[in-house]
């Protein structure tokens, strides 16, 4: 079964006649599929179109801040423009992005199954995923929500703006992340081929098996609270405002609750991509593949108790801040080990530097910065100054595009052969991931410096200091903008006319290229056994050199 | 070291340590971010250099098994945690130093609004909008809440920030260290103009400061006894006088100067101008009602606008409230049309003066 990827070595690759693109046609067999990998492909198609939406609201932004006053926008358009991009970013493409995408087209072969354990759910997850998001989206264009995705009582509650739209929007969206969560628990813990124990499982399904657990178990609570904001906005009830009894703080305990999970439901999907891809390209056995598994699942864990470190000024007591700045120490420590182990997966690896690897280099520096950003931080001291200012800003922009993004980018070019069996054009592929990073370097080390001089978050004017570093950011911010316009053109070009990439063109062994590229209706045309491990590099029969560092 | 602190402020494009809490502040804040360029540098370099060090050499090329040793798994976690714990110790000493105020602290009560700040500085004392006077070198204590939504009274050249939460009181401290002016920020989003919810700390040394306080609470007493007769002397025209008024009581954040609609009506050929109000009556705006609307802006609402001008009654001396009615006055084009005010637009026309 493992031999299957080396075969027609010399013979030129061969695009499979019948697979799951054009088993079926026309848009209604699209529509009602209930096959995974077409799932994936319209989650595709959609968190794309968010995440072009996102970009567009925030380079508006940043033409915006081009100058201390008024540049392009009022001061009302600006304060809708940030909740768009916030929102837009947030719900309907870092949630879904990674998990949406590539564990849904991926989990199942993966798996060696021929789809997840309940394909009409994982239907129904889009089709809520659409419903949420269109909703929110001109629930929000027409009635002006000014808050912020963050939604902060008692500005929430009182706004003049339309809020319940959005709110039901979230709401809606929050079923599509349970229901696929819950889909995937299901889905590795029943549907794992024979012979694929728990530690042979690639480390991409485990980095969604943890995602998914905080989707089932956090994703209920954002879920009670904007349906609380909702009934105290439509109803009048005094939940969050103090004129009417309530309690402001309760809610940013009950937002955060969610939202700093929320985080590693963004991040540690990312984290699997380059587990997997890192093996991939250095051709290599994961370094302390135990490590990475068990801190995911660390992550999620502690990932709960983290929440109150986003709240240092709130006004809750010194005791509370101590405590949740020691257990967002852990998360630290966990991170740490993956990064660590990243690293050592590249030692006397045999590494084919190809466009991933580019994303990956950026990857690693951006994690430990956005990272150790995240430490200072959670450092209560240090954290009085630098609390919502472009300082945090910068440090979650460094883990949300400058890691997750990545990590999305990665995902996109190592398994586009696999998706649609044609490959991207290398060169443009080196010359677009060269820019990415380099304009996100000058997009938010800005942002880091205007933090320190003190440029509070959501400013739509500010004092004249700040200017330069914010001309800075915005010209990073166009590079950024230049170079994700590239990968769209060259990756259009390589669905139509891309050179066929072969079942396996990365000479990956991960379970997923057991197949044919793209594959076939239900996944596999043999049965599937599995006899090795996930990264298990040594061709059979080969001498093995065992190294320990 | 304070040279060195100089230059890694510098780099940093951080403000000015200007309290006692900044400079432990930086001092971990350097500490922290080299270790973490260093970290990440070396990181990123790392994967770059083995990206050539091991660049595949033939197809399949075969790898070694690489596992880690007991040892490795224990610097891998031993050493971030160090660090991590080593600063979190630091940082949560000095936090909890800024979280307890001093027992011998100056009070000044903190009112904030959208989108202002306004201080009190309790019994007889005065009360300020926009500018907080405070000592150089005595510890200076803040009780604060707020009248509508949650703000955030941010310094950054004290490197303080706490949030200000309606329906309740927070606090917060902090001792300047050298006289000088300092802006105030709001931190916490709180609607259209957050981003113009600006103040500023005017650090006294200390005897002038209590040279200040007393003539503060002299001409407050004086304005109530006397009707102000011996109010703070000014050289100028009585317009010039009101003009100077209307910036330092931050009459302008909301009024604007040009004709253009603002938070309230504007001040340009408001005199003589027939107002309709909120409840219908019309009104001819004279001496009368310019005076009303500052001792009682709720009383007469312009249709339109909303209700959200503080009372300056107790704040302004007749002779100030007569210079601001006034500079009013003199602000006049060739065609000063008698229909109502245009009303509130929530959009910017221009940044707000500065000073």
């Amino acid at each position: 079964m493992s031999q299957s990827n080396q075969l027609h070595d010399d013979s030129p690759p061969v695009y499979p006649a019948v697979n799951y693109l054009n088993a079926d046609r026309g848009v209604w067999s699209w529509l009602t599929t209930i096959d995974h990998k077409r799932i994936g492909i319209m989650y595709l198609v959609s968190v794309m179109i968010a995440f072009l939406l996102g970009g567009i609201f925030a380079m508006a932004l940043r033409v915006e801040l081009l100058t201390p006053g008024p540049t392009i926008m009022g001061a009302n358009t600006y304060n809708r423009m940030f909740t768009l991009h916030g929102v837009v970013m947030i719900f309907l493409f870092m949630i879904p992005a990674i998990p949406g995408v590539f564990g849904n087209f991926l989990l199942p072969l993966m798996l060696g199954a021929k789809d997840v354990a309940f394909p009409k759910l994982n239907l129904l997850s889009l089709y809520l995923y659409w419903t949420g998001a269109t909703i929110a989206l001109c629930g929000m264009i027409m009635g002006g929500t000014d808050t912020g995705w963050t939604f902060y009582a008692p500005y929430s509650t009182s706004t003049p703006m339309t809020l319940f739209p959005v709110l039901l929007g979230i709401f809606i969206l929050g079923f599509s992340s349970i229901v696929t969560g819950l889909n995937f628990i299901v889905t590795i813990h029943t549907l794992r081929a024979p012979g694929m124990g728990w530690m042979r499982l690639q480390l991409f399904v485990w980095a969604i098996y943890a995602t998914s657990i905080i989707q089932v178990l956090a994703t209920p609570v954002i879920g009670l609270t904007v349906l609380l904001v909702g009934i105290e906005k439509v109803g009048g009830f005094g939940l969050f405002d103090p004129t009417r009894g309530g309690d402001p703080v309760l809610f940013q305990h009950m937002f955060w609750f969610y939202s700093h999970p929320a985080v590693y439901i963004m991040v540690l999907p990312a984290m699997g991509v380059v587990s997997d891809a890192i093996a991939a390209f250095a051709r290599k056995n994961v370094f302390g593949y135990k490590m990475i598994a068990y801190s995911s699942l660390g992550i999620a864990f502690v990932g709960f108790f983290a929440w109150g470190h986003h709240m240092f000024v709130s006004g809750q007591s010194s005791f509370n801040d101590g405590a949740f700045a020691v257990i967002s120490m852990l998360v630290g420590v966990f991170t740490a080990i993956k990064v660590f182990n990243w690293v050592a997966t590249l030692y006397r690896g045999a590494i084919a530097v190809k466009t991933p690897l580019i994303y990956i280099c950026g990857f690693l520096f951006f994690i430990v910065f956005g990272g150790m950003t995240g430490i200072a931080v959670a450092t209560v001291s240090l954290d009085v100054h630098w609390h919502d200012t472009y300082f945090v800003i910068a440090h979650f922009h460094f883990i949300m595009v400058g890691a997750v993004i990545m990590a999305f980018l990665i995902a996109l070019h190592y398994w586009f052969p696999k998706m649609f069996g044609r490959m991207y054009h290398e060169g443009w592929g080196m010359v677009a991931a060269s820019l990415i990073v380099l304009g996100f370097n000058a997009t938010f080390i800005p942002q880091f410096l205007l933090g320190n001089a003190g440029m509070p978050r959501r400013y739509y004017m500010y004092p004249e200091r700040y200017q330069a570093l914010n001309v800075a950011s915005t010209a990073g911010a166009s590079l950024l903008a230049f170079g994700f316009i590239i990968i769209l053109i060259y990756l259009i070009y390589a669905l139509v006319r891309g050179k066929v990439a072969g079942d396996n063109p990365w000479n990956s062994r991960g379970y997923e290229w057991m197949t044919t590229s793209p594959p076939p209706k239900h996944n596999f045309d043999h049965p599937v056994i599995i006899d090795r491990d996930s990264h298990d590099y040594q061709e059979p029969g080969e001498e093995v050199e065992h190294v320990v560092i | 070291m304070t040279a060195l602190d100089d230059l890694m402020r510098r780099l940093l494009f951080l403000p000015e340590a200007r309290s006692t809490f900044a400079v432990p502040v930086d001092r971990l804040h350097f500490f922290v971010i080299t270790v973490t360029m260093i970290a990440s540098t070396i990181t990123g370099l790392m994967a770059f250099f083995f990206f050539f060090k091991y660049r595949e050499r033939r197809p399949k090329q075969s790898t070694p098994v690489v596992v880690p040793s007991m040892r490795f798994e224990f610097v891998v976690i031993g050493v971030p945690l160090f660090f991590f714990l080593l600063w979190f110790v630091q940082g949560f000493k000095d936090y909890v130093w800024y979280t307890t105020p001093p027992k011998n602290a100056t009070d000044v009560y903190v009112m904030a609004k959208k989108w202002m700040w306004k201080f009190s500085y309790g019994g007889d004392g005065p009360n300020a909008i926009g500018t907080l006077h405070v000592p150089a070198n005595r510890p200076v204590r803040l009780l604060m809440t707020s009248r509508d939504v949650i703000h955030s009274f941010f310094v950054p050249d004290f490197r303080i920030k706490q949030d200000v939460l309606p329906g309740r009181y927070t606090e917060t401290w902090f001792e300047a260290t050298k006289p000088g002016r300092y802006q105030i920020l709001c931190s916490q989003y709180c609607g259209t103009w957050h981003s113009q919810m600006w103040g500023e700390i005017v650090v006294m040394p200390g005897p002038e400061y209590d040279q200040w306080i007393i003539e503060q609470r002299r001409g407050l007493a004086a304005r109530v006894d006397t009707g102000g007769d011996d109010g703070p002397s000014f050289h100028g025209s009585i317009v010039e006088y009101g003009k100077k008024i209307a910036m330092d009581q931050g009459c302008v954040k909301c009024h604007s100067l040009d004709g253009e609609p603002h938070i309230g009506p504007t001040w340009l050929d408001l005199y003589g101008k027939q107002e309709t109000l909120e409840n219908g009556e019309t009104v001819t705006v004279d001496e009368a009602y310019l005076t009303d609307s500052m001792i009682d802006p709720r009383g007469k609402i312009v249709k339109g606008f909303k209700a959200v001008m503080p009372t300056y009654k107790g704040r302004l001396a007749a002779p100030e409230a007569a210079a601001l009615v006034e500079f009013i006055k003199s602000l006049r084009t060739q065609n000063l049309d008698t229909v109502p005010s245009k009303e509130a637009i929530y959009e910017p026309v221009k940044p707000a003066p500065r000073r």
